[in-house]
């Protein structure tokens, strides 16, 4: 292989390029990317940046010394599978012997023309970040957020830190959808204790505005006047480019355990468009948009592109996100949504740090910890491909001399 | 080599824990406690341990 190119110049991206470097890879290496900004770490534009704690500078990533041909500014449109070349928007192309595809996602729009009204935001990428910073600070004193996900209960406790009036509203019964009913409820009451105008179990009837945002109107008959609105409806993956490939979409990128599209064996995927069957889910395919599963597949797929289809390595790590809010760091491990059953199975006797489970037909298939990063460690490390049995874990938290102890009123 | 950890930045995720247990810990308060002198036999694993960290704040001098 003389030319390996990956496009997509964020986590995944970054992390490919320097894996296939640290494998060896010693021929040409070009990463392409849409945004102009070198690799950058989105965390902290929900926190710090739009609290004023980082400028945007501070959140690009370290880079050592990377042997790399940046592209940066110029979306890919296309690849030609049988001439084995990309096409750019600037009319340019790019021939590759293999490809890393690892063009993320975007922030879900609002599906309206009122999206498009000034102070109406998303917030995705940095200059979404810095405008919407912007917005904040130049004398707005209300926000309506929609959604009450990562982005929209991080960036509430964002708002209220800079003093904002802050309303949050989601069709959902509570936030945090996939930590489950108990540990959501928990979210909400931070948000409440906060300040948070929470409207939960309420729809969007329409954005009010003729230039300029200046309510929401919500389906409980109520309008909540606001300066801005941020939209936090989730995110979509950036596949369109890829349709005429020949690849198969889903809509992520159809892959294999080793991330190699199923298609073409010369093409890998990685980070929020990869679909690939994980152990944990029975082998069915999943999708990730988490941090730490870009990074991780970022390098496995740069270290598989040097090598032959068959030596390729299996992603089987199970998939682990956070959310700070205020002063609750929420981490999890697994997969949350796959559980049929969830409950607190440490706490402390303040009620304040805590680990819930979530199993699947009595196996352990997640854990979820509030203010406990220790533990949560202690259930990811325990958490494999062949996850223990329920039984097995309470049996060895009942020991565990690092254990938080039992919950108040638990049996036992 | 030498390694670094920027507790204003650190927030306890335990990417590195999980890497090298042997260097890096995460106390009872769940606070980062680390080796600063760490063999050079070990540079494989400390550069994983600075790309796993999503608040970037770990570095390795040397």
């Amino acid at each position: 292989m003389d030319r390996l190119v990956v496009v997509g110049a964020s986590l995944a991206g970054l992390r490919a390029a320097q894996a296939a470097r640290a494998a060896g890879f010693d021929g040409e290496l070009v990463v392409i990317g849409d945004e102009k900004h070198p690799p950058y770490t989105r965390p902290p534009l929900s926190k710090e940046l739009i609290k004023g704690a980082h400028t945007p500078e501070q959140c690009a990533f370290p880079q050592r010394a990377l042997e790399v041909t940046w592209r940066l500014g110029v979306a890919a449109t296309g690849v030609d599978r049988a001439a084995k070349l990309i096409r750019l928007a600037d009319g340019d192309t790019v021939s590759y012997d293999r490809l890393i595809l690892a063009t993320g996602s975007r922030a879900r729009p609002w599906p309206g023309p009122q999206a498009h009204l000034t102070g109406v935001h998303t917030l995705r990428s940095l200059d979404d970040a810095v405008a919407f910073k912007a917005a904040l600070t130049a004398g707005a004193a209300r926000l309506v957020i929609i959604g009450a996900g990562f982005i929209g209960c991080e960036v509430a406790a964002s708002a209220r830190s800079l003093g904002l009036e802050v309303t949050v509203v989601d069709i959902a019964p509570h936030p945090m959808l996939p930590l489950g009913s108990e540990l959501g409820e928990r979210c909400a009451r931070v948000h409440l204790d906060h300040g948070v105008d929470l409207r939960c179990s309420t729809g969007i009837a329409a954005i009010r505005g003729s230039d300029r945002v200046q309510a929401v109107e919500l389906t409980d008959g109520s309008t909540v006047d606001t300066d801005v609105v941020l939209v936090a409806l989730g995110a979509l993956p950036n596949t369109e480019w890829l349709a005429g490939s020949g690849l198969s979409i889903d809509p992520g990128v159809l892959c294999d355990a080793t991330l190699t599209t199923v298609d073409d064996p010369d093409i890998l995927a990685a980070g929020d468009i990869a679909s690939w069957p994980h152990p944990l889910a029975d082998h069915n395919r999943v999708r990730i948009e988490h941090w730490t599963t870009a990074a991780e597949h970022g390098q496995l797929a740069g270290r598989n592109a040097v090598l032959a289809h068959g030596e390729r390595a299996s992603h089987e790590l199970p998939p682990y996100f956070w959310s700070d809010q205020y002063d609750v760091k929420i981490q999890a491990v697994g997969f949350s949504t796959l559980a049929d059953r969830l409950e607190i199975l440490e706490s402390s006797p303040q009620g304040d740090r805590l680990v819930a489970v979530g199993s699947r037909d009595g196996r352990l298939v997640c854990a979820v910890a509030f203010n406990a990063a220790k533990r949560l460690a202690w259930y990811r490390r325990h958490l494999t491909s062949a996850p223990p049995e329920l039984e097995q874990i309470k049996q060895l938290v009942s020991t565990d001399p690092g254990a938080l102890g039992a919950p108040v009123g638990a049996a036992g | 080599m030498k390694v670094h950890v920027d507790m204003n930045l650190c927030q306890s995720h335990g990417e590195c824990v999980l890497i090298a247990p042997d260097v890096f810990d995460l106390g009872d308060d769940d606070v980062l406690v680390w080796k600063e002198e760490v063999p050079d036999d070990r540079r494989a694993d400390m550069e994983a341990a600075v790309n796993a960290c999503p608040m970037t704040a770990i570095s390795i001098e040397g």
